[in-house]
């Protein structure tokens, strides 16, 4: 696999913005950006209402994703261009999705709606009807999705990579820092868990370091490449951005994100915790 | 956030401090301005002491932003289009600590 098989910069989606067999999907938690603009012709998709289960917690099944995507008009065999804004998280976590459901061609814009405001590139607030589609989603792939038990089991076995800030992996924060911290989970991280946080992956512009870069980020941090590898955060977005750099562009084998993250570790009884560095 | 489940994504950042119980909180907030207006839009990132980066959020159409941080220095950067600016900003615990940031 190459950069050019999963990543797009800014230029060739310029190139590309009215391509057929393109499609641009903004893919945000709050999705009131894309309303103020938008690159033109991307259409929209809601992490939070459109992307998880309304009831339980988990991501929407087979059925919901083909409705989805359908009603969104993209069809399986278009070239799905992924971008948004927080550095792309959410539209990391959308790829890694689109990948359980099978979608063969699906990539991100390197640098998100960051790079593309920063270059001062068209944004338009007119939303774009595309026909409807009619989507076949394959059966979930299971090898790159970490469950909880799976979890407690690789400590001390597998690589743990824990993608949140270092005042979140110590314990000394409970959310990002741009929310309120009070939560009801316990803090700190799985032991054994490396920290390093999502953002040493990005440059400043919200692009991907180079393979070089990336490479020496995650051995110098004391990763074993060759071996299995479990990337977790709070709620498994950040850590989506992480599984892409290791999965996609470095090409490891064995990388798993673990979605339930600290939300979901850090309130399960009796598993140990560790906190500081 | 009563809903852990819900969201990392950084919320609007016009919204008032109701609802947050700023007693418990670390908050370092304040406006970009550009030649002496609301730099709306502007990437805005909080970096710990030794630089690594934090958080990031877009500010409001005013230029406001609002992060809940710990007791401590931090620096404060924002990006534009063509333009950046940084400024530090020692934070206690229980208030909202204000810093400025002009770009140039």
């Amino acid at each position: 696999m190459s950069r050019a098989d999963v990543l797009v910069d800014t230029q060739w989606a310029a190139a590309h913005l009215d391509d057929a067999s393109v499609v641009f999907v903004e893919v945000d938690e709050d999705t009131s950006a894309y309303e103020k603009g938008h690159i033109p012709g991307a259409v929209r998709v809601d992490w939070k209402t459109e992307l998880q289960d309304p009831i339980r917690r988990d991501y929407v099944d087979k059925a919901g994703f083909e409705r989805l995507l359908s009603e969104k008009g993209i069809g399986n065999d278009d070239t799905v261009i992924l971008y948004g804004g927080n550095n792309n998280w959410f539209a990391a976590y959308a790829y890694w999705y689109f990948k359980i459901y099978g979608h063969e061609k699906v990539k991100l814009l390197d640098g998100g709606r960051k790079k593309w405001e920063l270059e001062s590139r068209e944004m338009v607030a007119e939303v774009k009807a595309r026909p409807k589609a009619a989507y076949r989603a394959k059966e979930p792939r299971t090898d790159i999705r970490a469950l909880r038990d799976e979890v407690v089991a690789a400590i001390g076995a597998k690589n743990l990579i824990d993608v949140r800030s270092p005042d979140e992996y110590a314990g000394r924060l409970l959310a990002p820092a741009h929310l309120p911290q009070e939560q009801a989970q316990r803090a700190g991280h799985v032991p054994t868990a490396k920290n390093i946080p999502w953002s040493k992956a990005a440059n400043e512009d919200g692009t991907f370091k180079s393979d070089e870069e990336l490479r020496k980020l995650y051995s110098d941090a004391g990763v074993d490449l060759g071996r299995d590898t479990i990337a977790y955060c709070r709620i498994g977005e950040r850590s989506a951005h992480t599984w892409f750099a290791l999965h996609e562009l470095l090409g490891l084998d064995s990388v798993k994100n673990y979605d339930g993250s600290w939300t979901e570790y850090g309130s399960l009884v009796g598993v140990p915790i560790e906190k500081e560095a | 956030m009563s809903n852990p489940a819900s969201g990392c994504g950084a919320p609007d950042q016009g919204r008032d401090l109701d609802g947050v119980d700023v007693s418990r909180e670390t908050v370092v907030q304040g406006t970009v301005t550009a030649a002496g207006k609301p730099a709306g839009g502007a990437y805005v990132r909080l970096l710990d002491s030794s630089g690594e980066f934090t958080a990031e959020v877009v500010a409001s159409q005013e230029g406001r932003f609002r992060f809940f941080a710990r007791p401590g220095t931090w620096t404060v950067r924002a990006l534009a289009p063509g333009a950046s600016g940084e400024a530090q900003v020692t934070a206690a615990a229980g208030k909202a600590n204000d810093v400025s940031l002009t770009l140039s």
